[in-house]
């Protein structure tokens, strides 16, 4: 195989072998980046189809990680071969023939869509999710569909009814959740690129977990259309992927204004590669001291901490600002999101699809033991609280406290950017966990998410950036926020830490 | 505030979902530490601030109210776990 040529980033110079120290693994095509792929793919060293395959391949021979939970080679290879088609017919796209999988929160003609629920077990959606319809369209061909927490629910991918996927980078960790699946993919290079839901920190806690690149955009960008709802004033679609330039590229296509989304929002189309050469003198990075609480492991703090030095090298100035009650982000969460599932989740009723009890006595005997059998415990614990929160009488202490606290916290991000342009801290307090250390414990394992859902329940973007290992060797993430609609820069300052450190290039033994 | 075995068995019934004793003891255990964790926020003075619906306090748009796509019935109904002539089926519920 010929050696891969390195993408065109005047920072990045040279070959990546150079830029990106460990990536001599290069050689190796599943350590390939989006971008070289596409260039591959342009030069005809490869044909998506024997890309596909190849993907296919490896997807098959780590099975073991239970990263996937549907894989079809007929329908991946057919996209493959429209494809080929249409790049022998003269089209040219960065992402036509590239390889993706998908979450299964989004729904998919021709794979199943189950949310990782066996309420949804052997569903056939009639329609593809519009993210998934519009990386579609760019030309990427889906590999399949990735294992997740059930509805999205989960900090570990323990919640899965189709078993744990295992952390490739240690099999007695978790890859962390609910984007488990997306996570161990992308980090096993199983799939160059996943797409994946954030909704209190879905996407960057497991990108923190497996040493991954994760951006959630800024809420109401990526359209909701086909994801199956969970909390839907926070549910927002993104990317895992190896770097923030690959990110960059295929929000491209992904993210856009969709009619069939009441709270899409309606703005130009904008390319996201734009500001990747940023110039990062003279901007300021906040660092909200409330990140760096008790219970912080010390191996993420120095590696936070030695991010935040490289950026002051690049002649960044890190400002010390302040996020009073981030801390109640938890609490507001958990009223705000267990209120919006119980009442998205009353759908799953077991009359016009999914499960239905084999025994049961009238209709109401139907829906309920339907409910009970279908749904795994954590759903049904939040359907319970949520169904709390906004019963007769509590409305007010819980759901409408909780949303003025919301608003709190939020107005609270927006003094901060008056003193910064971007925010930087921890994405979670320490490493990946092992199996089973939280889940006896359900306030435990919410406490994972106390970093990353201040910014979900405030609607901006934020990334996960790879910036070392800590205890066990397990890979720790660098959090980086911007406020609303600041994507294409957050996702330049992240490429300009990628071009000076390695940590993102590095695969996991044996992968 | 704490939950009771009859407080967890009422939100189970209007959550519709079937709960036996002994998981609704295990549950209301559950529910109990959430719900201390969730009185936190009842320690914040939130006079006078408007409550957050949407995080760009954005308004629901509407759509003229007209045809946009023909559903495809069959299609649609593929995934009912009972159905006959284009009907969903369910228990009786009428006599």
């Amino acid at each position: 195989m010929r050696p891969l040529s390195a993408m065109a980033c005047s920072l990045c110079r040279g070959s990546s072998n150079d830029a990106h120290g460990k990536a001599a693994g290069v050689s190796e095509l599943a350590h390939a980046s989006l971008t070289e792929l596409g260039a591959m793919l342009e030069r005809r060293e490869i044909s998506a189809v024997e890309l596909a395959t190849y993907y296919l391949a490896r997807i098959d021979r780590h099975r073991d990680l239970n990263a996937f939970l549907d894989v079809r080679a007929e329908p991946t290879l057919a996209q493959a071969r429209a494809a080929d088609a249409r790049r022998a017919a003269g089209e040219k796209g960065a992402l036509l023939g590239v390889p993706v999988a998908h979450k299964d929160i989004f729904v998919t003609r021709g794979w199943h869509t189950t949310a990782a629920s066996r309420i949804l077990e052997g569903y056939s959606s009639p329609f593809d999710a519009t993210v998934v319809q519009a990386l579609s369209q760019a030309g990427m061909v889906c590999l399949g569909k990735l294992n997740c927490d059930e509805f999205a629910m989960g900090s570990s991918n323990e919640n899965s009814a189709y078993g744990v996927v295992h952390n490739p980078w240690d099999r007695d960790a978790v890859p962390g959740g609910s984007s488990g699946g997306s996570a161990a993919a992308v980090a096993a290079r199983l799939a160059p690129i996943a797409t994946a839901t954030d909704t209190g920190g879905s996407i960057r806690e497991p990108a923190s977990f497996s040493g991954v690149t994760g951006a959630k955009p800024t809420y109401g960008r990526p359209s909701r259309w086909g994801m199956i709802a969970f909390a839907s004033s926070l549910d927002t679609a993104g990317l895992l992927a190896v770097s923030a330039q690959d990110c960059a590229l295929a929000f491209n296509a992904m993210l856009g204004f969709d009619p069939k989304d009441s709270t899409s929002v309606d703005r130009p189309q904008e390319d996201y590669t734009r500001h990747l050469d940023i110039d990062l003198r003279g901007l300021r990075i906040g660092v909200p001291r409330e990140f760096f609480a008790a219970g912080l492991e010390p191996e993420v703090e120095a590696a936070v901490r030695a991010a935040l030095r490289e950026y002051a090298a690049l002649g960044t100035q890190i400002v010390d600002v302040s996020l009073p009650n981030s801390a109640l982000g938890i609490p507001v969460y958990y009223v705000v999101a267990s209120a919006e599932a119980s009442s998205n989740l009353s759908r799953f009723d077991g009359v016009r699809y999914g499960y239905r009890a084999k025994h049961y006595e009238d209709l109401l005997d139907m829906m309920r033991k339907s409910r009970a059998q279908g749904f795994g415990a954590e759903v049904k614990r939040r359907v319970l609280v949520g169904t709390y929160v906004l019963s007769h009488g509590y409305y007010d202490a819980y759901y409408l406290q909780a949303s003025r606290v919301r608003r709190v916290i939020a107005d609270e991000f927006q003094r901060a950017f008056q003193r910064c342009d971007f925010l930087a801290g921890p994405v979670t307090n320490g490493v990946a966990f092992g199996f089973g250390e939280k889940s006896a414990d359900p306030v435990a394992m919410y406490l994972s998410d106390l970093y990353t859902v201040p910014t979900s329940l405030a609607g901006i973007p934020a990334m996960s950036v790879p910036c070392g290992f800590g205890r066990l060797g397990r890979p720790i993430g660098l959090h980086l926020m911007a406020n609303h609609f600041d994507e294409a820069r957050l996702l330049g300052v992240a490429h300009r830490y990628q071009c000076i450190t390695d940590w993102h290039t590095r695969v996991p033994r044996g992968y | 505030m704490s939950l009771k075995l009859a407080d967890v068995h009422r939100i189970a019934d209007l959550a519709r979902i079937e709960i036996t004793d002994a998981q609704a003891q295990e549950a209301a255990k559950q529910l109990n530490d959430i719900l201390a964790m969730i009185e936190q926020i009842g320690r914040v003075d939130t006079v006078g601030i408007v409550p957050m619906s949407h995080p760009l306090d954005g308004a629901q748009r509407l759509r003229p109210d007209a045809v946009s796509e023909t559903p495809d019935r069959e299609q649609n109904m593929a995934n009912a776990p009972a159905q006959r002539d284009g009907l969903f089926l369910v228990p009786r519920v009428v006599e």
